[in-house]
């Protein structure tokens, strides 16, 4: 019971309480070049998760057990960026193969969530938060990516209504997508303390 | 020697794109991520900008020299590896002489390593360029996001403090505005300084 209550704050932390775009401002790039569409948010969205989860856990993996085991832990950095770039690669080719409509909508997208900060990021705050159990490196992960799918669909969905609005001249694209960011992240803000 | 005079002004342009026409942060929206988390004050800023340049220089330099040897289906692999190799070198540095700052700047240091400008810069310039045209670019781009991140930092750490690099300036009944130091503050003030930067530029035309 109590590695459940564990594992459940640690979920409920990192989705919303420390969410990864909104606190830590990971992974801003595509959250403000691919937030133009809900569909192609959500698809964006899911590939991150699928991704952070797979290279979370492998990291974790290969942090506690190889390079600490060998004392290795200057490569530490190195070893991630493969780690990652690979499982993009993975889901690269898995996405081609069975979702070929979903492939050509991402375009260049794809190939840059190896880019993506908030992957790597989450990766070197497991390490730094000294998570020490495999189970809820796991979950932390998959928080993570959830909650990044949460807040770019909420940005999806804001800017959709936006291009009906009348925005001044000057500000119009990427400044207005910054302030409503700004405006997002005092809304979160009243999640702090929650937990921890 | 002709060829010598016709290159200097080509060189000046390359570098003075990278501070202004080509901003990295403002004209191409690149590298977010530690722009909007390292700018609450100037310190931490500053040390990032300088931390960049060397990894930009640096990747800059190797990519520059193995540019024939790149197979296109493996080059953002070289890339990423060249520039972790550099990274972790930056941060090792940090780590053993400035572990004040190395610990407030935390992992934004290895996130270094996924900042869109040094990927940016290695494919679209150096990949393609001599070696010292890559070097005076990476240079430009470097001090351009440098200026950038300390603007920012300086505007948030005079709200949200009332000082800058520290030092108290503004009199001493001023309130701080605790929202600067959050990401709120970040955000907004960027988005703001974005909106002034597309006045001043359409002035100009």
């Amino acid at each position: 019971m109590d590695t459940l209550n564990i594992l459940l704050i640690g979920f409920i932390s990192i989705v919303i309480v420390n969410n990864l775009v909104l606190t830590k401002f990971l992974g801003i790039c595509p959250y403000l070049g691919v937030s133009g569409r809900i569909d192609m948010a959500f698809g964006m969205g899911m590939a991150v998760t699928f991704v952070v989860t797979l290279s979370g856990t492998l990291t974790w993996m290969i942090d506690n057990w190889v390079l600490m085991e060998l004392g290795l832990e200057v490569t530490r950095y190195i070893c991630f960026i493969l780690v990652i770039a690979g499982a993009v690669q993975l889901v690269e080719m898995y996405v081609r193969k069975f979702f070929p409509s979903l492939y050509e909508s991402f375009g260049i997208f794809l190939p840059l969530i190896t880019t993506n900060c908030a992957i790597l990021g989450l990766c070197l705050f497991i390490n730094l938060w000294g998570i020490d159990n495999l189970l809820e490196a796991v979950v932390l992960s998959f928080g993570a990516g959830i909650g990044f799918t949460m807040a770019i669909c909420i940005m999806a969905g804001i800017r959709e209504n936006m291009n009906l609005v009348d925005v001044p001249e000057c500000l119009k694209g990427a400044p207005i997508t910054l302030i409503t960011a700004g405006l997002l992240t005092l809304a979160f803000m009243g999640f702090a303390g929650m937990i921890r | 020697m002709a060829s010598e005079s016709t290159k200097s002004p080509i060189l000046g342009q390359t570098f003075m794109a990278g501070i202004w026409r080509e901003n990295p942060v403002f004209r191409l929206l690149l590298g977010m991520c530690p722009t909007l988390a390292v700018t609450a004050a100037v310190k931490p800023a500053l040390t990032m900008g300088i931390s960049v340049i060397f990894v930009l220089v640096c990747s800059n330099i190797v990519v520059s020299l193995m540019r024939d040897l790149l197979k296109p289906h493996l080059r953002i692999l070289m890339f990423t590896l060249t520039i972790a190799t550099f990274v972790t070198i930056a941060d090792l540095f940090l780590k053993a002489f400035q572990p004040e700052m190395s610990e407030t700047l935390g992992p934004y240091v290895p996130l270094i390593i996924v900042n869109c400008i040094i990927i940016c810069r290695a494919e679209a310039c150096a990949s393609k360029n001599g070696l010292v045209v890559s070097i005076v670019d990476a240079v430009g781009m470097g001090v351009g996001f440098t200026l950038t991140l300390c603007v920012l930092a300086g505007i948030r750490e005079i709200l949200s403090t009332g000082a800058v690099w520290e030092t108290p300036i503004l009199p001493t009944g001023f309130v701080p505005w605790a929202a600067m130091r959050m990401p709120v503050g970040a955000f907004i003030t960027l988005g703001l300084m974005l909106g002034l930067v597309n006045v001043v530029s359409r002035k100009k035309s």
